[in-house]
């Protein structure tokens, strides 16, 4: 079981707080936009991130990320 | 899993079943119980002709494990510009999808049953035949409008919905919270005229056509440098010369399989069969179906700046990694077609075409990087060329 971070990109505007908060997780793109590093479509959240990650989805200025539990 | 071999689409005696005039006579429709549909459904293989290719049991054993009672969508909106075999379908054989659709919403209890057309897709005529084929059912017709993602499942389920006709983020399926917020299965048009043929004939006789792993027939929408243009139904998995042959190419380049969320097939590989595993190597999938042969005469890199241009201007707006990545496809892609002598211009698309996928509430995107990246791989040769400032369709080939 893992965690992973679900964005909602209809609601994302490249605010950027979560880049800032999961640096291991995810980078900007040209425009800002987060980027997971890995690729994934909802990224993996090492467990030594957790507390980054909640901290990243209850500072989203627009509510566009989630976490998720992964089977 | 073993692979039957497929059986040659001879053009004078095409395989007929969805659009056979009298699709397995008349008489009342089956009334199946869930468990014989879904048994009967689950061994026929019948796979999604909307785009996706998901196995139909799955979608609809979900709805049907909900609390609630289910609303059943048929999707004829058929946003891909090349595609028209839902709007055929209906004008020749609108009784069989509306059977489908009766059978599957019996089977599930549904609240709803609803055909979802696009205004546009069908004339006087059709909607005439279709408002006939309607009396006496329970079955309601939405007459929808939109673009090109309109017929996107979460997009069509908000335009039911009084919403504009977007995809929403997928984190809750539809097949959970849909329709007036119900379970809702959302089956395309195909697919459940297929299903009614199986409730009628069972999965042995759908089985009789196509591929061990990919059984029954499939609807084609041709279309380009051909003589014949229309819609034909062919096994799955036959080779794709044997689907087009009936339409007589002319001159064939390239055979663009899918769409334009699809890949190309160049002309030196025709004898590739439609498979999923079969069509990997040039990143397209059979999809809805549809077939567009690029002419000789046409440069590729033309015709894909153009698909690029349509795709970027029929982003919903929502995402961003799509409102700033596809015309930036789109304008590399000019840059590339015009024969500028910048030999970054293959890397940057690639990587920009990297950056979209994955990134959005639907596929559009990822569709989108995978028909640049069929381009950049089939029409390399073409691509050397136009980076050394010259395109060979320029310089006196064109005939």
């Amino acid at each position: 079981m893992s965690t992973r971070l679900h964005i909602d990109w209809t609601r994302c505007d490249g605010h950027g707080s979560c880049v800032e908060l999961l640096p291991d997780v995810l980078t900007a793109d040209d425009h800002g936009f987060p980027l997971p590093l890995s690729r994934e479509r909802d990224p993996r959240v090492p467990a030594r991130h957790a507390e980054a990650a909640r901290h990243a989805v209850r500072s989203c200025p627009v509510m566009a990320l989630r976490l998720v539990r992964d089977a | 899993m073993t692979r039957a071999v497929a059986p040659m689409t001879a053009p004078r005696t095409p395989v007929r079943r969805v659009l056979d005039p009298t699709p397995g006579g008349s008489g009342p429709v089956p009334d199946l119980s869930l468990s014989s549909l879904l048994a009967a459904v689950e061994a026929s293989g019948l796979s999604g002709r909307g785009g996706a290719g998901f196995p139909t049991s799955i979608k609809v054993r979900a709805v049907a494990e909900g609390r609630r009672r289910p609303v059943v969508v048929a999707n004829a909106m058929e946003g891909e510009p090349l595609s028209y075999k839902d709007a055929v379908l209906l004008a020749r054989n609108p009784a069989l999808v509306l059977d489908g659709l009766e059978i599957v919403g019996r089977a599930v209890r549904c609240r709803r049953c609803i055909l979802a057309v696009h205004e546009e897709s069908l004339d006087d005529a059709a909607t005439g035949a279709l408002e006939v084929a309607l009396r006496g059912r329970q079955v309601e017709l939405a007459r929808l409008g939109g673009g090109f993602v309109a017929g996107q499942e979460t997009a069509l389920v908000n335009q039911l919905n009084g919403r504009a006709p977007l995809p929403g983020d997928q984190f809750r399926r539809v097949t959970e919270v849909g329709v007036d917020g119900r379970p809702t299965l959302v089956l395309n048009a195909e697919t459940l005229a297929h299903l009614a043929l199986v409730a009628r004939h069972g999965a042995t006789w759908f089985r009789s056509a196509g591929l061990a792993d990919d059984p029954g027939t499939s609807l084609f929408t041709i279309t380009g440098s051909v003589r014949r243009p229309g819609v034909v139904e062919a096994p799955r998995g036959s080779r794709l010369a044997d689907v087009i042959e009936s339409a007589v190419p002319v001159q064939p380049q390239a055979v663009l399989v899918g769409g334009y969320h699809g890949g190309w097939v160049p002309a030196r590989d025709l004898d590739v069969r439609l498979t999923r595993p079969d069509l990997v190597p040039y990143r397209a999938a059979v999809g809805a179906g549809v077939l567009h042969v690029l002419g000789a005469d046409v440069c590729p890199l033309d015709f894909a700046e153009q698909v690029a241009a349509y795709l970027a201007a029929e982003s919903a707006r929502q995402c961003g990694p799509c409102v700033n990545g596809l015309p930036q496809l789109a304008s590399t892609l000019h840059r590339l077609a015009s024969c500028e002598r910048d030999h970054a211009l293959p890397a940057e698309l690639d990587r920009v075409a990297r950056v979209v996928s994955g990134r959005g509430a639907c596929a559009h995107p990822d569709g989108a990087a995978r028909f640049v990246g069929s381009t950049l791989d089939v029409f390399h040769e073409h691509v050397d060329e136009h980076l050394r400032g010259r395109c060979p369709h320029d310089l006196g080939v064109r005939r």
